[in-house]
């Protein structure tokens, strides 16, 4: 096992982090929050310039064939600037359907222009009660004429909005199978949906009738497992970068507001905190680590590792944003202060793949309790 | 044949079965044994210099002796102070007769020491120790008292902290010495603690002579020495490996949930589920904490997250246990040893929060010697030490 990052592997983060500081301020960040636009596409050409979006891609489909601990180093920069790219949705979700499902016709279509983030991608696997898998009932496929045409919605469909093409999860007659549908698709309506979290967008996608097209899997419920553990510790590299940014920021401030006479840090109240969110955050950290390295290393206990880090750091990351917007007092409940985007980040980042007792529940099935 | 194999025969063929009901001369006569048999076997010390005894090898491969060794209860419990705090700053700080004299016999096991350090009026505060060394021609006369000292009555030597001078602030007038704990004037008095047994001891100290050779590190530089005995200390705690019976792990836990019938519970599974991870998150902090020692940086104050981290993971199991066992965890029939290394725990977890460094004083390192975070005022700072008031005396 190899928790440590190597030199390229930090390389690769210094480059990602240089570029957001440059391209990604928070200022951008707000100015993407209030625009009609869900996204930074001007962000995600310069991000997918430096072929982040390919990293767990095959060369042979125009990826670099790096690996998930590579890719979670990227989610880890992507997660601390709150770049509202569509990252998780193309590059983490729909990258690993096309993989799970293992078609070779689809990858060799699709991947090397995911690779280059020219296509972007989403994946609909929700109805409306947010259960992944769900979106297997709440849409219907009919065949007319030979061709596959679905009915019905999805929800809480992540980057939705900006996705040229959709992976649906839908049911058949025969069951779950998996469809690819285009973003201009006849009878697809994508509305976004009012979000907790300003910066990042959540769609729901309306099929009336739309065509879309079948894509063969053995096992279409083992695919959407495959997928979901990936995306439980890529979330929580995600996460972790939010917190680390969180336990900075909060640290920084405690060691130059001064209440009393002296920097609020000396008191006990507040140090005694921030070396809570410092022990939360160096634990997480060996979590996503754990998790990167075994998906690339020893894909039989991810079930476990990938549980693991979504338990690790969904309540981890939500509960230090909370005490960050806390031991800012005041000023950190104001909209001015960016507190508040960590928080709204980390509480949907909490729901987004199921609540904390779900993740629990979750884990205690893989470890056959 | 590689590292683990070489270890894996190795424990399987000496690793002496566990005798109920020993007494504490026979279970430190088989950790001996067990202890030389390891050394002899090439495997004691493993990341120690080979000049004194040690291997010379890498954090890795003792990370490997340690998976291996997760397997079985290894019965050298009695050389944790040794091993994990005072061997290793004898390596740091000690001269070269030093290392020579003491690091092979404490690493085979045939010295076992103690760490004298706490004192009725110095806990958190160890630095306002009272014990004290007077010089006397070449040698030196301690007179105090130390308390909290686990293992003193096996112990052989000890490593001392008293005051050589009292006329400057707290922290300048310390030194460290290394203590023959058969020396005449030295008395150990077994402390009962909170579970009813007596791990720990008050140990007194009357006009005990100390030759000049017996100081580490320097005269009235104690406290550096202190503090690099204390960062291994929380090291040793917070890396620890749990013992395979500690009721209080995850796997006896979950073992304990699916005998009372109570796995089934969706909120017994999520609880215990939430522990696993918080075990996992620690071990996996530590593997990475040896991995960056290994590559380079050691971990430092960092220890104090293993430390804090530790103490609270076993809060946590002590909650989920009363939440398997209920009212079972707190009264059961004679004759049920399950039931009553449950209860022996839940009454010993106290002590994770407080020995070693509190969870609140792992809290101040964490934020001063980590993140940077300004220190409260001091008011003792400049003040001789003489002129202190110490401890909850008037």
């Amino acid at each position: 096992m190899e928790l440590v990052l190597d030199s390229e592997q930090r390389q690769l983060r210094e480059a990602v982090r240089e570029l957001l500081a440059d391209h990604c301020p928070p200022a951008r960040v707000r100015e993407i929050m209030g625009g009609d636009e869900g996204w930074d596409r001007a962000l995600w050409s310069r991000l997918a310039g430096l072929g982040v979006a390919g990293l767990v891609i095959p060369e042979e489909h125009g990826g670099s064939g790096a690996g998930h601990v590579e890719r979670c180093v990227v989610l880890e920069e992507l997660g601390r600037a709150l770049a509202p790219v569509p990252f998780l949705a193309s590059a983490v979700l729909a990258v690993d359907t096309v993989l799970a499902l293992g078609d070779a016709e689809l990858s060799a279509e699709l991947l090397p222009q995911l690779a280059t983030g020219e296509l972007v991608a989403a994946v609909a696997v929700a109805g409306d009660e947010g259960t992944w898998g769900s979106a297997a009932h709440s849409i219907a496929v009919t065949r007319r004429n030979g061709v596959f045409a679905l009915d019905g919605h999805a929800s809480f469909v992540v980057s939705g909005d900006a996705a040229h093409l959709v992976l649906v999860y839908a049911g058949t007659p025969d069951g779950p199978g998996w469809f690819v549908v285009s973003g201009e698709a006849a009878g697809l309506r994508t509305t976004r949906l009012r979000t907790l979290d300003p910066t990042r967008a959540l769609a729901r996608l309306d099929f009336a009738g739309t065509p879309a097209r079948a894509v063969a899997a053995a096992d279409p419920a083992a695919v959407l497992e495959a997928v979901r553990d990936r995306a439980a510790f890529a979330l929580a590299a995600e996460q972790l970068g939010g917190l680390d940014h969180v336990l900075e920021t909060t640290v920084d401030y405690a060691k130059v507001r001064v209440q009393f006479g002296r920097p609020i840090g000396s008191y006990q109240a507040v140090k005694h905190a921030c070396a809570d969110l410092y022990s939360t955050a160096e634990q997480a950290r060996s979590v996503v680590r754990h998790a990167a390295w075994t998906a690339d290393h020893d894909p039989g206990a991810l079930p476990v590792a990938a549980a693991l880090a979504q338990v690790v750091l969904g309540p981890g990351y939500f509960d230090s944003a909370a005490a960050g917007v806390q031991l800012h007092g005041g000023v950190g409940y104001t909209w001015e202060h960016d507190a508040h985007l960590y928080y709204k980040r980390a509480k949907t980042s909490e729901l987004l793949l199921g609540a904390p007792e779900e993740q629990r529940a979750r884990l205690a099935d893989r470890l056959a309790l | 044949m590689s590292f683990r194999e070489t270890v894996r025969a190795w424990l399987a063929e000496n690793v002496p079965k566990t005798v109920e009901n020993a007494s504490a001369e026979e279970r430190i006569a088989t950790a001996k044994r067990f202890q030389a048999a390891l050394h002899d076997a090439g495997l004691a010390g493993l990341t120690w210099p080979a000049e004194y005894g040690g291997q010379g090898r890498t954090a890795a491969d003792q990370q490997v002796f340690d998976e291996e060794a997760a397997a079985y209860d290894l019965p050298t419990d009695v050389f944790m102070i040794s091993m994990g705090m005072c061997g290793p700053t004898i390596v740091d700080l000690g001269t070269h007769e030093q290392k020579a004299r003491y690091v092979r016999p404490l690493l085979r096991g045939e010295e076992i020491w103690c760490q004298l350090f706490s004192e009725p009026g110095a806990g958190s505060d160890v630095a306002s120790l009272q014990t004290r060394a007077v010089r006397d021609g070449e040698s030196w006369v301690v007179n105090g008292q130390k308390v909290w000292t686990s293992g003193a009555q096996h112990a052989d030597f000890g490593a001392l902290l008293a005051r050589t001078n009292p006329d400057v602030p707290k922290h300048k007038g310390i030194t460290m010495f290394i203590v023959d704990m058969h020396a005449p004037g030295v008395t150990v008095r077994p402390l009962k603690d909170m579970t009813g047994q007596a791990p720990f001891n008050e140990v007194f100290f009357d006009n005990v002579r100390l030759p000049a050779d017996a100081v580490l590190g320097e005269v009235d530089a104690g406290w550096f020495a202190a503090v690099t005995m204390l960062g291994h200390e929380r090291v040793s705690i917070g890396g620890s490996v749990r013992r395979r019976y500690d009721p209080l792990t995850y796997t006896n836990l979950a073992d304990l949930a699916r005998r009372l019938g109570r796995a089934r519970d969706p909120v017994v599974r999520t609880e215990l589920a939430g522990l696993y991870a918080a075990e996992r998150a620690l071990s996996l902090f530590n593997t990475r904490l040896r991995q960056e020692a290994d590559a380079g940086s050691p971990p430092g104050a960092r220890g104090s997250v293993a430390k804090l981290a530790g103490a609270e993971l076993l809060w946590r199991a002590v909650r989920v246990a009363g939440l398997i066992a209920g009212v079972r965890a707190a009264a059961w029939d004679e004759g049920d040893p399950a039931a009553e290394e449950l209860a022996i725990a839940i009454n010993a977890t106290p002590a994770s929060s407080i020995a070693g460094g509190t969870n609140q004083i792992q809290r101040g390192i964490i934020g001063e010697r980590v993140l940077g975070l300004p220190k409260e005022p001091q008011v003792d700072r400049d003040v001789p030490f003489r002129e202190l008031r110490v401890g909850t005396q008037a």
